[in-house]
């Protein structure tokens, strides 16, 4: 399997404060890779460089042959990597149907596009019952599928979720992890990064644990799974 | 029939608050600052005017068009040159104060170009008007002409804002530029537009405001730019439709209050009305609830 994604030696800085400590991981085509650690690790921090909302202080960002590190963020959705962001933040003054096509506002191919609605609305056919409401009056639920029903209107090869199932029901919880899995047999890859250490590990195929900045752990999910340590410091074991 | 003509003048006097209160209000929605400076963009659009159509012996529509797109250049520069470098500014007072500074700035170029004395403002609106009930009811050209333009900015806006994919962006990075960014949107370039057609409408502002009110002096544009900036607080900043209603319901107020109570009390009325209105609903008429998102 080739590398889809390969970040070297990240490191970002707010102010005077290390964020992201020089770290390295990579994405193979075709993966769901988790992201887990505690709160203030560094995961959003990492998907946010990913994605240029915050600038890289050093280090490589490498995506489909393409340096990340130099290009505005509004650039890098059109190499096909797409955020999920954590609190859905979707535009709540904006209707579902007007979210969707913000999603594929760098895409000018109208009927392609009208079949990714399509598809999208297959997949989570509550959105096309609410197409016309505004999606600040949608549950969290269902903000969180708005949220990646976006995202996936710019036909990503990888798509970043950040936290997708905070502040979720269980029943919620458990369709959107099913979703995912979903979207990952239909070829996207996902860099999936969780506070939910166990349901994020149960549907990875590898997996990276940060700490303070820094990668402590790599390995099969299935073995993080089992591990001792992962499971006394992330699992409540 | 003097209290119909009365009511017309306020409604043609607040579609031109309305204008303006428009780019305030656009401008706050997206870049979230207070343009101090929007009401000097109207007094250079009626330099701009005066200047040309007095070079051209009088053509007011080459004028206009000029004012248009050197207030649009201009708008645009001020915010590329003075507001996008304190944009992200530890405290949001750094932009408001630049703009106050630039207010400063454009009055005094005036000052220096043109001089304190005042010049007068030839009408950009020829038509006469027109008289019903045996000349009880007159009603100027310019008073119909400014209302008609106001309606037809309006809807434009309206048809601009939800039609269009610029549009959309505006909203979208009017909410949360972050996502916007994650979307493809280029936010800077965003902001960028909605300085230009706030500007563009400010000139606009200026010809209907200097051709009712025909006295051109550098700071031609202080006051009613203050009251737009009240017309779109009382509307509901943020708001395109609240500054509509913010801005008419001003101009009605003033013009009646001039009319029938006292003219030095007027404008203590009208900013006695927006301590009211805020009294009782902090965001404005059409003020947005912020939402609790959960």
């Amino acid at each position: 399997m080739s590398s889809i994604l390969e970040v070297k030696d990240l490191s970002v800085y707010y102010g005077v404060i290390q964020a992201l400590k020089g770290i390295s991981f990579h994405v193979d085509k075709g993966e769901i890779v988790a992201l887990i650690g505690a709160n203030g690790a560094g995961k959003t921090t990492t998907l946010h460089t990913l994605s240029g909302l915050i600038n890289a202080d050093g280090g490589s960002i490498n995506y489909k042959g393409h340096e990340l590190t130099k290009i505005p963020s509004h650039q890098i959705v059109t190499f096909g990597m797409a955020q999920v962001p954590e609190g859905r933040r979707v535009f709540a003054e904006m209707t579902v149907l007007q979210n969707l096509k913000m999603g594929a506002y760098t895409r000018n191919d109208k009927a392609e596009m009208e079949a990714t609605l399509a598809t999208i609305y297959k997949r989570f056919p509550r959105l096309e019952e609410r197409k016309n409401q505004l999606a600040g009056t949608l549950s969290g639920g269902e903000q969180q599928m708005l949220a990646m029903g976006r995202a996936l209107m710019s036909h990503p090869d990888l798509i970043l979720m950040d936290e997708p199932s905070m502040g979720l029901s269980p029943i919620f919880v458990n369709e959107i992890f099913s979703i995912i899995e979903d979207v990952n047999k239909d070829g996207v890859t996902v860099l999936l990064v969780e506070q939910n250490a166990k349901k994020a590990l149960s549907i990875a195929n590898r997996a990276y644990v940060l700490e303070t900045g820094s990668i402590a752990k790599e390995g099969d999910a299935k073995e993080l799974l089992n591990d001792e340590a992962i499971r006394k410091a992330y699992l409540g074991e | 029939m003097s209290f119909l003509t009365y009511l017309i003048n306020g409604l043609s006097l607040g579609s031109i608050y309305a204008i303006i209160a428009l780019g305030y209000t656009m401008v706050y929605g997206i870049a979230k600052m207070l343009n101090f400076a929007h009401g000097d963009f109207i007094m250079v659009g009626c330099y701009i005017i005066f200047s040309v159509s007095a070079a051209l012996s009088g053509n007011s529509v080459v004028g206009i068009i000029v004012a248009i797109i050197l207030c649009t250049v201009l708008g645009v520069t001020t915010e590329f040159v003075a507001y996008r470098p304190l944009r992200g500014a530890a405290s949001p007072l750094a932009v408001l104060i630049t703009a106050i500074g630039v207010s400063y700035l454009l009055e005094n170029i005036a000052l220096l170009i043109y001089g304190a004395d005042i010049k007068s403002f030839t009408s950009v609106v020829t038509w006469e008007g027109v008289s019903f009930a045996g000349g009880e009811l007159k009603i100027q050209g310019v008073t119909i002409i400014t209302i008609l333009v106001s309606v037809v900015i309006l809807i434009a806006l309206q048809l601009f804002i939800n039609k269009t994919k610029q549009g959309q962006a505006m909203l979208a990075a009017s909410e949360d530029k972050g996502a916007a960014a994650l979307m493809g949107i280029n936010v800077n370039r965003t902001i960028a537009l909605t300085f230009a057609i706030g500007s563009a409408l400010a000139a606009v502002a200026g010809a209907l405001l200097c051709s009712a009110y025909p006295s051109l002096s550098p700071y031609t544009g202080a006051m009613p730019g203050i009251k737009a900036f009240v017309a779109a607080v009382l509307g509901g900043i943020g708001s395109i439709p609240g500054a509509m209603i913010g801005g008419l319901v001003l101009g009605i107020v003033e013009i009646l209050s001039k009319t029938y109570i006292s003219s030095q009390l007027s404008d203590a009325i009208v900013f006695g009305i927006l301590v009211v209105v805020l009294l009782v609903k902090p965001t404005g008429i059409l003020g947005k609830q912020i939402q609790e998102k959960v």
